[in-house]
């Protein structure tokens, strides 16, 4: 048994780390314990040329290891780096990362198993019993360390003079919230930034992959275009933000196919406007399905209805794409009506 | 030899140096203790060691990336020697990651290296923590280090989303907006935390600034504490060990630190590291060269996170769209549920050794590992937990498992959802019966002995199995675990014949207690008077 007291309640095995240790009971206990077994000897133990073997072995793979460190600098000194070479049935891999991992690998995996081969078949492998102690200190050390606490405590005075306390406890409880403050200034305030992007009345719709603005018999039933707004620049400092809200996705459909009224008076001779980022967690929507006007979200698989308002029919997001207002201009340009009505992308608290 | 010559005799350097050593340090003092300490051995014991050895690599590997990859946002053109992506408009993030592969030698062995060591971590953890479960290896007075390696666990996620969020590549950088877009969903205060993680709207240009010193700095700091903390306490607890012959509660058997353990751990290192550059060597991972930049409006499909965010993954694809608007403000809790769902699915296996010695109000030091089936309900209770696991992992890769086994995405989502509630359940029950019969047959072998496979024919021409009776040592390991029994309310009136208070919470203990304990849920284990019972009567049959 242990130091620790012999528990109290009842449902409590009490034979721990004592199991089958009766006293007198031991000799004819079944289920005593027997004790170590005996150590069996390996063939390295009793057969010295079989230990001369492993000694050999062990040898063998450091030497492999110090052979494969050279390889590795001379496959570093040798092989350019940009070199690509077919190798079954990988493919085709840089020769130079394929030379120095395989090289590095052997080095570093040779030490280990030298290592454990010389400890399993060489070293002494008696298994020997520790004495464990307990965790918990003695009563008497608990004592000691209980009384030169109160002690402290008391020459501190901690306890009597409770004015310094407190206001001790005040000032360390305060001063962190400097750092907190600090904080501050990592970003703006998000004010209506998230209601607002680059969309503006008569803004013309750009498309992504020409550059071009789009006119309406650049639209093709069936097809999916991506624009973003006129006067936004790949390289302007915040397009990537921008992008990020103002991404659009056209799609042309029968007039007689929209069921939404909403979406149809929003539409121009078919072809409707909706926000590309989903209302999810904000993944660009890049699947559209031809037949039924479905769009998916490759991200979590959120599916949209663009013949119907852009509701959602399945997966996880929580309302529909909002629809971009667009019109036709006296060049015959597609052009925005306004911004988005209602905030694009992943829901908010102050969305409402 | 003479006391003149012992004087005279000059002491080998290394002595020298040791001596000197001690002299300040206090050296031989350590080593008296520790350096023929007793290290048991089990194979299951080593998958702490990869843990730690992966984090080593990993430390090592992340130091060499750091001299090259550049933590900015800044837009740059592309001009080095990976033709396809030449002159396109990128981050310097990505464009040095670009350099690291295609333009440092080694480079991109040493980034492989560094990642597929990352995963491997995190994986090793995982089982590392179930190993540790379901042997009951984290009963007092381990609860504390149990604590710390499940912390190291979730730092260990988080470190690998913000380290694969660095090279602004397409697919992380879709991760970070997936992140952002549930950081949104956080009710009143959302928004405000995503302008100040981003400095602004998302992207912006701050994050991968931000994310490198929390990735380099913040959190390995904190991991590197925690694992100095959960190896003092190893070494301060000792080694668990298995009941078997000539092991008990208070001693430790095994091999000594010096020099066996030492070689077998200290080459398990090499092992480690050597498979896992040949791993680097051989099959390529992250290839942010064939993704692209990170731009808001594209998107690849097939996105996938690193295997750990596969569980949170699961919990947002499977989640139902539900939002509610009220007075002017959207609680989303399609976003927000799994949110909150992913820390307490987390939580929920990390409280067990609290709740398990509640129940049994065990407050003994416990060395000895439980075999898995002889604590039934813990075993079930992990088994469901990590079916949950597998469910959301499932869910979280539902569009590649629709593609490779030819299944429809929605009844993927669908099982999902109900699996989410079901499938645990089932996990737990059908655990607990094998945990059972498993019980039962070790019964069964201690009072019938080991079935030889021999069939006799008896004179009067029954056919009776041969039954060989197990050795003392194998009997002693059979009835080495300790079985509790189930808690009772006790009398409803003190002796004094007052009614006596008892509490909910009480109430709930010993209903938990009995179902942990009570019979059915557990095999009473054989008894000494059985077996010589059982033992007296054979040969008659």
């Amino acid at each position: 048994m242990s130091s620790q007291d012999i528990p109290e309640d009842k449902h409590l095995p009490s034979e721990q780390g004592a199991a089958h240790h009766g006293g007198v009971a031991v000799a004819d206990d079944p289920f005593a314990d027997p004790g170590l077994p005996a150590h069996k000897p390996r063939i390295q133990d009793i057969d010295d040329r079989a230990a001369r073997r492993s000694e050999r072995t062990v040898a063998m793979l450091f030497t492999i290891s110090m052979l494969a460190t050279i390889c590795f600098i001379a496959a570093y000194v040798t092989i350019p780096v940009d070199k690509i070479v077919y190798i079954f049935p990988l493919g085709k891999v840089s020769a130079l990362n394929f030379a120095l991992g395989l090289t590095l690998g052997a080095a570093l995996f040779c030490i280990g198993a030298g290592a454990v081969h010389w400890a399993r078949t060489l070293m002494s492998d008696v298994e020997v019993a520790d004495d464990r102690h307990p965790i918990e200190a003695s009563p008497e050390v608990k004592a000691k360390v209980m009384q030169d606490f109160a002690e402290g405590a008391q020459e501190s005075a901690i306890g009597r003079r409770k004015l310094i306390r407190n206001t001790m406890f005040g000032a360390l409880a305060l001063v962190p919230l400097s750092g907190v403050v600090l904080l501050r200034d990592l970003g703006p305030l998000p004010e209506d930034k998230l209601r607002h992007t680059m969309w503006a009345k008569g803004k013309l719709l750009i498309n992504q992959n020409t550059m071009e603005p789009l006119r309406p018999e650049d639209v093709a039933v069936g097809s999916l275009t991506f624009a973003m707004p006129e006067g936004l620049e790949e390289d302007q400092h915040d397009f990537q933000t921008q992008i990020a809200k103002a991404a659009l996705m056209i799609v042309r459909l029968q007039p007689e196919d929209i069921k939404d009224k909403k979406e149809l008076e929003w539409s121009h001779d078919g072809i409707v406007a909706y926000s590309k980022i989903c209302t999810h967690v904000g993944c660009p929507i890049s699947l559209y399905e031809q037949q039924t006007h479905h769009v998916l979200c490759p991200c979590h698989q959120s599916t949209f209805d663009l013949s119907d308002g852009a509701r959602v029919i399945f997966g996880p997001a929580g309302h529909a794409l909002p629809q971009l207002r667009i019109g036709v201009n006296s060049e015959g340009f597609l052009e925005a009506l306004g911004d988005f009505e209602e905030p694009v992308g992943p829901a908010f608290w102050e969305r409402g | 030899m003479s006391t003149s010559d012992n004087n005279q005799r000059k002491a080998p350097r290394g002595e020298r140096v040791a001596d000197w050593a001690d002299g300040r340090l206090g050296i031989y003092s350590l080593a008296k203790a520790n350096m023929r300490k007793i290290f048991p051995d089990h194979w299951s014991f080593m998958l702490g060691e990869i843990c730690l050895y992966s984090f080593i690599i990993i430390i090592l590997t992340g130091v060499y990336l750091t001299l090259f990859f550049h933590p900015s946002m800044n837009e740059v053109v592309y001009h080095g020697s990976y033709v396809p992506m030449q002159g396109v408009l990128m981050s310097e993030a990505f464009a040095s990651t670009l350099d690291i592969s295609f333009d440092v030698r080694g480079g991109l062995l040493i980034r492989q290296i560094h990642h597929w060591a990352a995963l491997i971590f995190v994986a090793g953890m995982i089982v590392h923590m179930m190993r540790v479960f379901f042997t009951g290896a984290f009963r007092k007075p381990r609860e504390v280090n149990w604590v710390f390696g499940f912390l190291l666990l979730v730092l260990g996620m988080f470190t690998g989303f913000t380290g694969y969020s660095l090279p602004d590549d397409l697919l992380s950088g879709t991760g970070v907006r997936f992140m952002q877009g549930a950081i949104l969903s956080v009710p009143v205060v959302g928004t405000y935390l995503s302008f100040f993680l981003f400095g602004g709207e998302f992207p912006g240009g701050d994050f991968v600034a931000r994310f490198y010193s929390v990735h380099i700095l913040l959190l390995p700091g904190i991991m590197m504490g925690l694992l100095v903390a959960h190896l003092i306490l190893v070494f301060y607890h000792k080694h668990t060990q298995f009941a078997g012959p000539g092991r008990t509660n208070n001693n430790v058997v095994g091999m000594p630190l010096l020099p066996v353990y030492m070689a077998k751990a200290g080459g398990f290192f090499f092992l480690v590291f050597g498979v896992i550059a040949a791993i680097a060597a051989i099959a390529s991972i992250n290839p942010i060269w064939a993704l692209g930049p990170y731009r808001p409006d594209h998107v690849s499909t097939g996105a996938q996170p690193d295997w750990y965010m596969g569980m949170p993954e699961g919990l947002i694809r499977a989640m139902p769209g539900w939002e509610i608007n009220l007075w002017g403000h959207t609680l989303v809790l399609g976003v927000f549920v799994p949110l909150v769902l992913f820390p307490l699915v987390l939580v929920s296996i990390a409280v067990w050794p609290f709740i398990e010695s509640w129940v049994t109000g065990d407050k003994r030091e416990h060395h000895i590992l439980d075999r898995p089936r002889n604590a039934p309900t813990r075993t079930a209770f992990g088994v469901a937990w990590i079916a949950e696991y597998i469910v959301l992992l499932i869910g979280g890769g539902n569009d590649m498992f629709a593609q490779y086994f030819h299944l429809s995405i929605n009844s993927i989502t669908w099982f999902v959802r109900i699996g989410f509630f079901v499938v645990p359940v089932l996990a737990f029950i059908v655990t607990k019966r094998i945990c059972l019969g498993l019980q039962r047959r070790d019964r069964d072998k201690v009072l019938h002995g080991r079935e030889t496979g021999i069939i006799k024919r008896l004179p009067h021409g029954e056919f009776v199995e041969v039954h060989e009776p197990l050795p003392q040592a194998s009997l002693h390991t059979l009835t080495a675990h300790e079985q509790y029994e189930p808690l009772e309310l006790g009398p409803a009136v003190d002796e004094n014949g007052v009614e006596r208070k008892v509490g909910r919470i009480e109430k709930l203990r010993v209903k938990l207690s009995k179902g942990f304990y009570a019979e059915g849920n557990q095999i009473p284990k054989a008894t000494v008077e059985e077996y010589r019972e059982i033992q007296a009567g054979h040969g008659h049959h």
